[in-house]
C-alpha cells in the first residue's frame, strides 16, 4: 500500500498555534496518540495468543525442580525400614525393622515414638513394607505370628486450625496375626493387603518357601471381619532369595536370586504355579535390588552398574510373560530407590548422594543433582509426589519436590511409547478412562494423523473441482454470468461449517453409505457425460446452437450433471444387487476385508471439500482472472487455441497465486472442526483407509477441553495441540500470503 | 474427433462441468435445508393404516410417513423376513412417526409395503401436540371436566378447543408467575445470601445486620409462599379437564389437559387452512421456549443468545479493528514492520477458529475472570461468577477472532481512498485528525460497514470456540432479564449453530429431532446468507454514494 500523506509542513503547526488553534493542534495530538496506542494494543493483543499459547505449554518440558526444605538428625537405633510424611508434608516418619515408628513434626521437629506391641519372648525375624500408597508394614516374629500396623495420620480442625495427629492402625483389626501355622519363624517376609484379602510369603525353617492367604469375610451382624486361613507351600524356589515381592493385587509373588526372578502366580492358592523364570542379565552387571512401579504392573530392577531397567508382562505366544522394556542409564551406585504413590516415577539416590527423578513411560530424566545425601539408606514419596523423604547420614531430610508433568516429552508425544499392557510401542491417545490407576497416553502423533488424512482427502476432492472451476469461471466465462457465478460459490465460505457437518453425518453419510456403488458410477459416469455432451453439441449444427446464447453456453451442463447424477444413485441398488448381493457394505468388510464406520473419510473429503473448495476457488480466481489480458492476447494473436493460451501462458503466469489458493484451502483443511466433529467417529486410529474415520486436532480439542482440569498435563497438552495447529496455519497462511504478494507485484510490472 | 480432441475444447467442457459441479453443489445444498428446513412444518397427513405382519397377524397404525426407501428383497430375507408371496426385487419401505410415546415401545417405526392391507386418512383423525412424550394422534371422544365424562353432543373439536384454551391460558399464566415473580424471589434469596457472606469474609457482620438480612430473607420468604400457592392452584386449575382419545390400539386413553398444547385435523384442512397452520408453526418455532431436551418445542432462547452474543462482539470489535486499521494505514511508519503485521493481522483470519476457542478459555476465562472473581465476587467463591465460560467471554473471544476481518477490510477501504483528498483537506488547513474524522472516515464507512457485517456473519457461525467459552445446551435464564442489574454478561447462554450440534448429535432421540435441526439450519443459514447479501449491498450502495469523489 503506497504512502499517501506527507507530514503538514511544520509552518502549519505554527499557524496552528495561534488564537484557536491551539485547542485544535491539541486534539490533533491526542488522537495521534489515542490511535497509536490503540493500533499497537490492538497489535500486541493479537501477540499475546501466541505467547500465551506458549505460557500454558512451556511446563510442561520444565525440569523438575528438588529443593532441600529441612532436616532432622536422627539416632537410629535399629534398621530404618521406611519412611515417609503425611499428605501435606507437615509430619515425616521412620518405621524401623524393629518395630517402632518414630514421628517428627517438622515445624518445631517434636518427636513421638510408637512402639508396635511384641509379645514377650518373640523376636523380630523379618520385616517388610507395603506398597507406597497403603502407608503399611509387617514385621515376622520367630514364632509363625506376624505383626501388621500402618502409619496413620488423622486431621482435625480446633479452634479453626488444622491440626495433624500421627497414629498407627491395624488394618486387620488386631495387630497380631497367626500366619505359620507350625509356629516356624518367618524369614523374608513379604505380603501384600486388601481390605478382603490379605497374603504372605516367608521362608520357613529350611530353605523352604511358604504362601498365606487369608480371607476376609464380614460377619452381617457383628460387622466384623472373620478371616479364612489357607497356607500353602510353594514348588520349584530358588535356594538363595535375596529379595521377594508380592504385587498389590496378590497375583504374583516374585523372588529374586542372583540374576534370576522366580515368578508364581498366586492368584489361586489352591494352584500356585511358576509363572516365568526371567532372566535378569544385561551386560554382566549384577542385580542391586528389584521394586515395583507405581501400579505395581511394572517390576523396576537396579543394577550395581548404575542401571535401572524396566521389566512388564506382554502378551506373547506364551502368555502374559515379563519382557525387558527400557533402561535407565548413569544413575551412580544405586543406594536406595523409591516410586511415587500414583503415578510412573520413580527416585534413585546413588552412594555419594545424586538424587535423580526420573519417569518411565516418558523416558524422561527429570531432575540430578548431588545433595548432602551421602550413605542413603531409605526413601519415600510425600502422598502428593510434592516432597521427598531421604534418611542419610542419620539425617531425615526432606526436600521438596516440584513436578507436574512428568508424563509429557518430545518423545513421548511424538514417537511410539510402550505403555503397560500393550504388546508393542505404539502411538496411542487415551487421555482419560474409568479406572484410577489409569496412565493418560498422550501421543500426539494420531491426532496429527487424523488431521492430515481428513485434509488429504478433502484436497483431494476440492483442489481439482476448485481450480477447474476457477479456470473457467476465470478464463472462458461471459461477464455476465461470472458476476452471477462467483458470489454465489463464495457465499459457500460463510456458510457455517456446523451445517455443513450436520448435513455430513446425518444426511450424506448414510446415503452414501447406501449408495457406494451409486458414488461409483458417478464417478465414472461424470466426465464420459460432459465429454460426450461437448462432443455432440460441438457436431450440432449451428442452427440449434443459436437457439442457446453463447453466453448461456456453459449452464448447459448444469441440467446434464443432475440428470446423471440422479440415475447414477438411481440405478445404484439394481448394480449393488448385481455386483455386490445386495450389500456393498458387507462386500467391502468380508470380501476386502476392510473395516468400515459409516462416518469415515470419504464423508469428511466430500464434506470439508465443500468448505473449502471456495476459499481455493475465490483465491485462484483472482489470479487467473488478473492475468494481464496482453499476454493472452499476444498468444491468440500468434496463433496458438484458447487452450494452449491457457496451459502455456495463463496458467503459468497465475501458477502461484494457484499455490497460495491451495495452501490457504489446506491450511482451513487442517483447522476445521466442526465437520470433522460431526462426520466422523473421532476415534484415534492411524489407517489411511478411505472406509474408517479419524480423530483431528481440531476435534479433539473441542471434545476433551472443556473436561480437562485446569493446570493438568492433559489441559497443556491440549493447549499445545492448539499451538501446533497455530503455527501449522500460520506458517502455510504465511507462504501463500507472502507468494500471493510478490505475484501482485509482478502483474503490476507485466 | 481427433482435430476436436487437439483444439482443447473438451478440457474447455471439463473445466466448465467443474463450475457446474459446484455450483448445483452450493444450490442443491442451500434448496435441501430449505425444503427440509420449510417442510417440517406444514402439516403432514396423518394415515389410517391396515397391517398385516409376517404371522398373519392384523394390527392399525395411526401416523405421519416420515421417510420412504427402497430395500432390497435379498437383504430383507438375510435378516430372517419371510414373505408370503415374493414381492419383486425391491421392497418400498416406509418410516412412520405413530407418536403417542408412553403407550408403545416406538415413537418411530419401519413398516413394509408388503404388509399394509389398506391404508386411509381419516378426516376424525387429531394430532395432539404435548409438552411432555411429544405428539399423540388418536380420534378425541370425549372430554372430562373435574373428573366428570362430558355426555358427547355432536362435534367435539369446537369444546374440545375451547377447553384446550382454557388450560393453555392458565399454563401460560403460571410459567409467568414462577419464571418472572418467583424467580426473581429467588434471585433476591441469592443475592442475600451473597452479601450476608460478604458481610462474614470482611469481618462486617453484626448482629444488627445479621438481623436485617434474616428479616429481609424472611420477607422475601413469605412472598414466595404466596407466590407458590397461587402457582399451585393455577396449575390445579389447568390440570382440571381432560380428555379422552382412541389411539391405534383402539384404547380410549385419557390426557390431562395441562400437558397438551395444541390439537389439530389435519387431514380435514384446505390449502390455506394449512398454510395458515403452516405459518403459526413457524412463529411456534422462532418465539417458543424449547421442550423435551431441545427436540420440541422452538429456538428463542438461541436466536436471542446468538443475537445477543454478536451484537455485544460487534460492539467489541469495531472500534478496535477501526482503530488498528487507522493506525497501520494513516499513523504507522511504512516499513517492513509494517509488511510483517499486515501480513500476520491476514494470517489471522484463516488461524482455526477453535485455537481462539482455547485461547478465550485459559486467557479470558480462567485466567482474567478467575481473577475478577477473587476480586470483586470473593462472595459467591468457589462457585464463579466470571470465572466460568459466560455471554461476555464468548463475545470476547469472537471478537478476537473476527479483528482480522475488521482490519482487513477498514484498511482496503482506506487504500482506496485517493491521496488527493487527503491532501487537498490538509492544503485547506485541517489538521490530520480533523482529515480524518471528517474526510476519511465518512468515505471509508462502506468498508467498515462491509467489515462488520462479515465480522457478524462469521461469528454468527462459529460454533467451535463458543463451545468452550460459554455455550450451553440449555441456558435456564436468557443474558437479559428483570433482575438488576438486567444484563447478565457472565451467564451462558444458547446459541443456534450449537443447538443444531447438540440436538443432531447428543439428543437421545435424533430421528424425532432431525427436521428440527433442519428448521433450525435453515433459520442460520437465512440470517448468515442474508448477512452476506446486506454486506455486499451496502458495500455497493455507499460506494456509489462516495464514487463522484473517488474520481
Amino acid at each position: 500500500m503506497e504512502s499517501q500523506v506527507s507530514k503538514p509542513a511544520s509552518a502549519s503547526h505554527d499557524f496552528l498555534m495561534e488564537k484557536r488553534g491551539n485547542r485544535r493542534a491539541l486534539k490533533d495530538l491526542l488522537a495521534k496518540i489515542g490511535v497509536t496506542v490503540g493500533g499497537i494494543m490492538v497489535f500486541v493483543a493479537l501477540l499475546l495468543i501466541f505467547f500465551y499459547l506458549l505460557y500454558v505449554i512451556k511446563p510442561v518440558f520444565d525440569a523438575a525442580k528438588v529443593t532441600p526444605l529441612s532436616s532432622i538428625p536422627v539416632v537410629a537405633d535399629s534398621k530404618t525400614l521406611m519412611v515417609g510424611t503425611d499428605e501435606q508434608n507437615e509430619i515425616i516418619y521412620r518405621a524401623s525393622e524393629q518395630g517402632s515408628v518414630d514421628f517428627y513434626r517438622i515445624a518445631n521437629t517434636s518427636k513421638q515414638t510408637m512402639q508396635l506391641p511384641i509379645p514377650a519372648g518373640a523376636k523380630v525375624v523379618s520385616s517388610a513394607a507395603s506398597v507406597p500408597n497403603q502407608q503399611l508394614f509387617a514385621l515376622g516374629l520367630d514364632n509363625g505370628q506376624a505383626l501388621l500396623a500402618g502409619v496413620n495420620f488423622s486431621v482435625s480442625y480446633p479452634d479453626n486450625k488444622r491440626l495433624i495427629t500421627p497414629g498407627l492402625r491395624y488394618p486387620m483389626g488386631e495387630p497380631l496375626i497367626a500366619v505359620a501355622e507350625d509356629g516356624a519363624p518367618l524369614q523374608q517376609l513379604v505380603f501384600a493387603y486388601s481390605s478382603s484379602k490379605v497374603s504372605f510369603a516367608y521362608r520357613g525353617n529350611q530353605q523352604q518357601w511358604f504362601l498365606t492367604r487369608l480371607d476376609g469375610e464380614q460377619n452381617m451382624l457383628t460387622e466384623e471381619t472373620e478371616w479364612q486361613h489357607h497356607s500353602k507351600l510353594l514348588p520349584n524356589t530358588p535356594a538363595l532369595v535375596e529379595h521377594q515381592l508380592l504385587t498389590p493385587d496378590q497375583r504374583q509373588l516374585m523372588l529374586q536370586s542372583g540374576n534370576k526372578v522366580f515368578i508364581y502366580d498366586i492368584s489361586d492358592i489352591d494352584d500356585v504355579s511358576l509363572m516365568q523364570v526371567l532372566d535378569l542379565e544385561r551386560n554382566k552387571a549384577k542385580v542391586s535390588n528389584i521394586s515395583l512401579l507405581a501400579g505395581a504392573s511394572s517390576l523396576l530392577v537396579s543394577y550395581n552398574t548404575g542401571v535401572v531397567a524396566q521389566y512388564f508382562q506382554v502378551a506373547g505366544e506364551h502368555g502374559r510373560l515379563y519382557q525387558f522394556i527400557r533402561e535407565f542409564k548413569g544413575l551412580g551406585n544405586i543406594e536406595v530407590l523409591a516410586s511415587e504413590y500414583y503415578r510412573k516415577s520413580f527416585a534413585t539416590v546413588s552412594e555419594d548422594g545424586r538424587l535423580e527423578l526420573l519417569y518411565t513411560t516418558s523416558e524422561r530424566e527429570l531432575f540430578s543433582k548431588k545433595f548432602d545425601l551421602t550413605k542413603p539408606v531409605a526413601m519415600g514419596f510425600s502422598p502428593r509426589a510434592n516432597a521427598l523423604v531421604v534418611l542419610a547420614d542419620d539425617k531425615l531430610q526432606l526436600l521438596g519436590v516440584s513436578n507436574a508433568h512428568p508424563e509429557v516429552s518430545w518423545s513421548a508425544l511424538w514417537n511410539k511409547v510402550w505403555y503397560e499392557g500393550y504388546p508393542e510401542p505404539q502411538y496411542v491417545w487415551q487421555s482419560t478412562s474409568g479406572s484410577d490407576d489409569f496412565e493418560a497416553k498422550l501421543s500426539l502423533m494420531p491426532l496429527a494423523f487424523g488431521t492430515i488424512k481428513a485434509a488429504f482427502y478433502a484436497m483431494i476432492f476440492a483442489v481439482p473441482l476448485a481450480i477447474a472451476g476457477a479456470i473457467y469461471t476465470a478464463y472462458f466465462m461471459s461477464a455476465k454470468v461470472r458476476s452471477l457465478v462467483k458470489p454465489t460459490i463464495e457465499i459457500m465460505e460463510a456458510l457455517p461449517t456446523v451445517i455443513l457437518g450436520f448435513l455430513a453425518g446425518l444426511w450424506l453419510a448414510p446415503l452414501i453409505e447406501d449408495h457406494l456403488p451409486g458414488l461409483l458410477i458417478l464417478l465414472i459416469l461424470l466426465p464420459v457425460t460432459i465429454l460426450l455432451t461437448a462432443f455432440i453439441w460441438s457436431k450440432l449444427p449451428v442452427r440449434i446452437k443459436l437457439l442457446l446464447p453463447e453466453t448461456y453456453q456453459e449452464l448447459l451442463l448444469i441440467p446434464v450433471i443432475c440428470f446423471f447424477g440422479w440415475l447414477s444413485f438411481a440405478i445404484s441398488p439394481s448394480i449393488e444387487l448385481w455386483l455386490f448381493h445386495g450389500d456393498t457394505r458387507q462386500f467391502i468388510t468380508n470380501t476386502l476385508g476392510m473395516s468400515f464406520d459409516q462416518r469415515n473419510a470419504l464423508v469428511v473429503g466430500i464434506a470439508m471439500g465443500f468448505a473449502v473448495i471456495p476459499t481455493i476457488f475465490s483465491i485462484a480466481e483472482d489470479a487467473i482472472f488478473s492475468v494481464p489480458r496482453h499476454l493472452s492476447n499476444g498468444s491468440l494473436a500468434l496463433g496458438a487455441t484458447r487452450w494452449q493460451t491457457l496451459t502455456r501462458v495463463v496458467l503459468l503466469t497465475a501458477s502461484p497465486g494457484i499455490f497460495s489458493a491451495v495452501m490457504m484451502g489446506l491450511g482451513r483443511a487442517v483447522g476445521e472442526t466442526m465437520i470433522v466433529l460431526m462426520a466422523t467417529g473421532n476415534t484415534a486410529i492411524m489407517d489411511w483407509s478411505i472406509f474408517q474415520g479419524m480423530r483431528t486436532l481440531a476435534a479433539n480439542i473441542a471434545v476433551e477441553m472443556p473436561e480437562s482440569a485446569i493446570g493438568s498435563s492433559h489441559y497443556r497438552v491440549l493447549f499445545l495441540a492448539a499451538f501446533v495447529l497455530f503455527v501449522f496455519t500460520f506458517f502455510f497462511n504465511t507462504i501463500a500470503e507472502v507468494v500471493r504478494q510478490r505475484l501482485r507485484e509482478r502483474y503490476s510490472s507485466l | 474427433m481427433g482435430k476436436w480432441f487437439k483444439s482443447g475444447a473438451p478440457w474447455i467442457w471439463m473445466t466448465g462441468g467443474a463450475v457446474s459441479i459446484s455450483l448445483i453443489a452450493v444450490l442443491g445444498l442451500l434448496l435441501l435445508i430449505a425444503w427440509r428446513g420449510l417442510s417440517y412444518f406444514w402439516p403432514a397427513t396423518i394415515y389410517q393404516w391396515q397391517m398385516q405382519d409376517e404371522n398373519g397377524k392384523p394390527y392399525t397404525l395411526i401416523g405421519e410417513i416420515h421417510d420412504r426407501e427402497q430395500v432390497p428383497t435379498e437383504r430383507l430375507v438375510a435378516a430372517g423376513h419371510h414373505f408370503a408371496a415374493n414381492p419383486g426385487e425391491f421392497v418400498n419401505r416406509f418410516l412412520v412417526k405413530t407418536g403417542n410415546r408412553e403407550f408403545v415401545s416406538l415413537d418411530f417405526r419401519w413398516i413394509l409395503q408388503t404388509d399394509i392391507v389398506s391404508r386411509s386418512a381419516p378426516v376424525g383423525v387429531a394430532m395432539i401436540e404435548r409438552s411432555q412424550n411429544g405428539n399423540f394422534y388418536g380420534y378425541p371422544v370425549a372430554i372430562v371436566e373435574a373428573g366428570q365424562r362430558l355426555p358427547a353432543q355432536g362435534d367435539i373439536a369446537d369444546t374440545l378447543q375451547q377447553y384446550i384454551q382454557r388450560a393453555v391460558g392458565l399454563n401460560k399464566q403460571a410459567e409467568q408467575l414462577q419464571k418472572q415473580d418467583i424467580g426473581s424471589v429467588n434471585y433476591d434469596l441469592e443475592r442475600l445470601r451473597l452479601k450476608g457472606r460478604k458481610y462474614e469474609l470482611d469481618n462486617a457482620l453484626t448482629a444488627e445486620r445479621q438481623a436485617e438480612l434474616a428479616q429481609q430473607r424472611q420477607q422475601l420468604q413469605q412472598k414466595y409462599q404466596v407466590l407458590e400457592k397461587q402457582l399451585f392452584s393455577l396449575r390445579e386449575q389447568a390440570g382440571r379437564d381432560a380428555v379422552i382419545v382412541k389411539d391405534m390400539r383402539g384404547q380410549e386413553v385419557t390426557l390431562p389437559l395441562d400437558t397438551v398444547l395444541d390439537v389439530s385435523y389435519v387431514n380435514g384442512m384446505g390449502f390455506w387452512q394449512k398454510l395458515t397452520t403452516w405459518c403459526v408453526r413457524i412463529g411456534h418455532f422462532v418465539s417458543d421456549d424449547p421442550r423435551e431436551a431441545n427436540t420440541e418445542g422452538g429456538v428463542f432462547p438461541a436466536i436471542f443468545g446468538t443475537v445477543f452474543m454478536v451484537l455485544l462482539m460487534a460492539i467489541i470489535v469495531t472500534p478496535f479493528g477501526v482503530i488498528a486499521a487507522i493506525y497501520l494505514h494513516e499513523y504507522a511508519r511504512k516499513g517492513i514492520l509494517t509488511k510483517i503485521i499486515r501480513i500476520a493481522v491476514i494470517n489471522l483470519a484463516g488461524v482455526p477458529s477453535i485455537v481462539y476457542g482455547v485461547f478465550g478459555l485459559g486467557f479470558f476465562v480462567y485466567m482474567v475472570g478467575g481473577s475478577i472473581d477473587k476480586l470483586f465476587y470473593p462472595e459467591a467463591l468457589p462457585s464463579p461468577t466470571f470465572g466460568s465460560p459466560g455471554v461476555i467471554w464468548s463475545a470476547l473471544t469472537l471478537a478476537i477472532l473476527t479483528l482480522p476481518v475488521v482490519i482487513v477490510s477498514t484498511e482496503e477501504g482506506l487504500s482506496r481512498i485517493p491521496s488527493a483528498i487527503r491532501q487537498g483537506s490538509l492544503a485547506l488547513g485541517a489538521t490530520k485528525a480533523e482529515t480524518l474524522w471528517r474526510i476519511v472516515i465518512p468515505m471509508a464507512s462502506p468498508a467498515i460497514m462491509t467489515g462488520l457485517i462479515l465480522a457478524v456473519a462469521r461469528a454468527a457461525g462459529e460454533v467451535a470456540p463458543l463451545m468452550l467459552v460459554g455455550v450451553v445446551k440449555l441456558a435456564p435464564n436468557l443474558p437479559v432479564d428483570m433482575n438488576f442489574p438486567f444484563v447478565h454478561l457472565e451467564r451462558k447462554f444458547m446459541h443456534l449453530g450449537f443447538h443444531i450440534y447438540d440436538v443432531g448429535f447428543q439428543s437421545p432421540n435424533v430421528e424425532a429431532a432431525r427436521p428440527l435441526v433442519y428448521a433450525t439450519s435453515f433459520l442460520l443459514v437465512t440470517v448468515i446468507v442474508a448477512l452476506n447479501l446486506t454486506a455486499i449491498s451496502v458495500r455497493n450502495h455507499l460506494r456509489e454514494k462516495y464514487r463522484s469523489l473517488e474520481n
